[in-house]
């Protein structure tokens, strides 16, 4: 059973999720979630490995379609449109909602090209100036163009970890994205890339619905508006990020963020 | 007594060692005061039982090598080696004939002066025998006790043993080196006696080929050593058309098995492309020569070509691509499986298609093990001998027409070499510089596979 606190302020929905389950083969591994993602805050989903969380998270831009024995039953919307429906253009939702992951994986190109491909595979850009501004446009959002204006010709994979994490970031907003997806964006870098790294999602907020899966709760906390605590493949509370850290209504969302397990 | 028996024997000393070495560190281990010794007695054990072995085979394989040679010596210091021809091929029939009979390989003497020569034979093989098993022996014996002596609690053998390994592991890489070495050494060697009787420039750059085996081997028309038809057809056949089948055949195969293919389909259809990687080549040719080309000289006449060969350079062409489709394929399989699922996801959730995602991200990220793969592939193609014989016949000409009769490098080598010539004939020695110029070519192809991997080599992560 999900509580979902009572006192969130109606907003709008810009995704909205109703009784997803997601199974891999015959094993259940997400059971009937409903969520609302609004628009104008950054939502955290927090919870032991292996909760689903992740999982959840991938549904929400049909990531999951690349795994072939993962099924998703239920309804996802995006502006009130199943994003599940026969017909959908996978190619346009993932164009609507991005993605970032755990581990920077940006492609072995040079900077410039690391951000010009998604303007290019969508046709974004009708002339070269134009993309360049795509390009100068992104990289600053992302808080990189200062660190890498001399150098856009070099490779992508040679920046640091953080900085490859950004550039990750600031590839995803070149499509200009509704829905930006991350996925444990810090676990794999230091402590000052990762204050960097939410430093850039705050300035993010508002601009794109954000919803991030994290391990740490105390990012969690920094970070987001709203939480949302999974575990064994069901959402167990959703509420306002201060409500459910000072204040949950489940046991079982006590005991994690007061460190008994996970 | 044969070297097979040899080292049985050291096998056996060496097992012998093995036993005792061990059975002493364990007394070592069991006195110590905290049950301790330096290295584990199974160390102690290996380091004697190697120094057992291993001078042992250095022995034999010197052995194997002389024995024979003091054989022979001592059985003409015979009396009854006297009356043997002096003439090299008469005397060398009779001496076998002797030997076999006395080693027991044949019944009886043919020859009746060789019945004089077996009883020298006998002697002299059973002399050197028994000296061989002395020596054996007493080799794996004082190395063995050598060996056992340095054993001490505080004896570091783990340490050794682990160098005599590396060692041994050295050897085995140069074998390979030493051989390649070995290979072009003798080459240079005939090239450069080529080279005396027919110029290089001549050789490189002149348009004609007919050597003849029947001229005066002294005085050679060096115009009829011209190789450029050969490299032309080599190069005609194994780089350009062959490559036109085999790198996007191959190249669409890899990515259909790795992107699209369903897991079970994937399963069957990558072995069975492999398997025509282990056709032997010489069917390939029946299928060139009895179908393809036979084919092609048809398709030719009804487009109104006046009589085309019905050996053609395109049927040699298309059969050897189709031959290398699985090595450009399996590399290109190789390199792009190894792109890491991230650089996909990444694309895929840039709104990126599966089409678009495998063209702009997973090719140019795979690009130095395709490269390499079809490098390999040329390397492996100009080299292909049976094809070009069956198919595309002897005929050196110079043509860009891919339906002509053609030659390449590799055939025209088999073809002097097996040729009526005497073995110091020009045309005979023209088959080692056209292996030489084909070795330097394979070699700067791989030369350069291994440097395009490197230098383009993508860091993913």
């Amino acid at each position: 059973m999900t509580v979902v606190h009572d006192n969130l302020e109606k907003t709008e929905a810009k995704m909205s999720a109703k009784a997803v389950s997601v199974f891999y083969g015959d094993k259940k591994a997400i059971d009937e979630v409903s969520i609302d993602i609004p628009t104008q805050y950054v939502t955290a989903f927090i919870g032991p490995s292996g909760c689903g969380k992740s999982t959840f998270l991938r549904t929400l831009n049909r990531m999951n379609d690349t795994i072939p024995s993962a099924r998703v039953e239920g309804e996802i919307e995006l502006d009130g449109r199943d994003i599940y429906r026969s017909g959908m253009d996978v190619v346009q939702l993932r164009a609507r909602v991005g993605m970032v992951f755990q581990k920077p994986n940006p492609f072995p190109k040079s900077i410039y090209e690391n951000i010009a491909y998604g303007p290019k595979i969508h046709g974004l850009a009708e002339g070269k100036d134009e993309l360049d501004a795509i390009v100068e446009k992104s990289l600053r959002r992302a808080g990189l163009w200062e660190e890498v204006k001399d150098r856009l010709q070099d490779s992508g994979t040679a920046l640091s970890g953080g900085q490859q994490q950004r550039l990750c970031i600031a590839r995803a907003i070149a499509v200009d994205p509704e829905v930006i997806l991350m996925d444990e964006p810090c676990s794999a870098l230091d402590p000052i890339a990762t204050a960097k790294i939410e430093e850039l999602i705050a300035e993010l907020n508002g601009r794109y619905a954000i919803v991030i899966v994290t391990h740490s709760m105390q990012q969690a906390a920094r970070v987001s508006q709203r939480t949302a605590f999974f575990h064994l493949g069901k959402m167990v509370e959703y509420g306002r990020t201060s409500d459910i850290f000072t204040n949950p209504h489940e046991q079982r969302t006590q005991d994690y963020i007061t460190g008994r397990y996970g | 007594m044969s070297p097979a028996i040899l080292l049985l024997l050291a096998l056996g000393l060496g097992l012998a060692g093995w036993l005792a070495a061990r059975a002493r560190a364990w007394t070592f281990r069991r006195s110590s005061a905290d049950g301790r010794i330096a290295s584990l007695p199974n160390y102690h054990a290996w380091y004697v039982a190697l120094w057992v072995v291993l001078p042992v085979l250095a022995f034999v394989a010197l052995w194997s090598a002389i024995a024979p040679g003091l054989v022979s010596q001592s059985v003409l210091a015979s009396p009854a080696a006297a009356e043997l021809p002096s003439f090299g091929f008469q005397r060398q029939t009779i001496l076998n004939e002797a030997r076999a009979v006395a080693t027991g390989a044949a019944p009886g003497v043919f020859n009746p002066q060789a019945a004089g020569l077996v009883e020298p034979f006998r002697a002299a093989l059973s002399h050197y025998n028994l000296i061989g098993v002395v020596v054996t022996l007493l080799i794996a014996f004082l190395g063995g006790v050598w060996a056992f002596l340095r054993l001490k609690p505080d004896f570091a053998a783990r340490s050794k043993v682990e160098r005599i390994v590396m060692a041994i592991l050295l050897g085995a890489s140069l074998v390979a080196i030493l051989t390649t070495l070995g290979i072009l050494a003798s080459l240079i060697f005939e090239t450069i006696r080529f080279f005396g009787m027919v110029s290089p420039i001549d050789f490189l750059f002149g348009t004609h080929w007919g050597p003849d085996p029947m001229a005066n081997a002294a005085n050679p028309d060096s115009s009829r050593y011209g190789a450029v038809p050969l490299f032309w057809g080599t190069l005609f056949i194994g780089a350009i058309i062959a490559m036109i089948v085999a790198i996007p055949l191959g190249l669409m195969s890899a990515i259909y098995l790795t992107q699209y293919a369903d897991p079970a389909l994937r399963k069957w259809i990558k072995p069975a492309l492999e398997i025509l990687a282990g056709v032997p080549t010489v069917v390939y040719g029946y299928f060139a020569a009895l179908t393809i080309a036979p084919a092609i000289r048809n398709i030719a006449i009804s487009l109104g070509a006046t009589n085309p060969s019905s050996e053609s350079a395109l049927a040699a062409g298309l059969v050897m691509g189709v031959m290398i489709i699985p090595f450009v394929s399996s590399m290109a399989d190789d390199s792009i499986a190894a792109v890491p699922q991230s650089m996909r996801d990444g694309s895929l959730a840039m709104g990126a298609t599966t089409n678009e995602t495998i063209r702009r991200v997973l090719v140019p990220a795979a690009l130095p093990g395709i490269v390499a793969g079809i490098m390999l592939a040329v390397s492996r193609a100009i080299g292909e001998t049976m094809i070009v014989v069956m198919a595309a016949s002897t005929a050196a000409n110079l043509t860009a027409n891919p339906l002509e009769s053609m030659t390449t490098v590799t055939v025209q080598i088999v073809a002097m070499l097996t040729g009526e010539g005497s073995f110091d004939h020009p045309a005979t020695l023209s088959a080692f510089a056209l292996g030489f110029v084909l070795f330097m070519v394979t070699l700067g192809l791989n030369f350069i596979a291994l440097r395009v991997v490197k230098r383009y080599r993508e860091a993913y992560d």
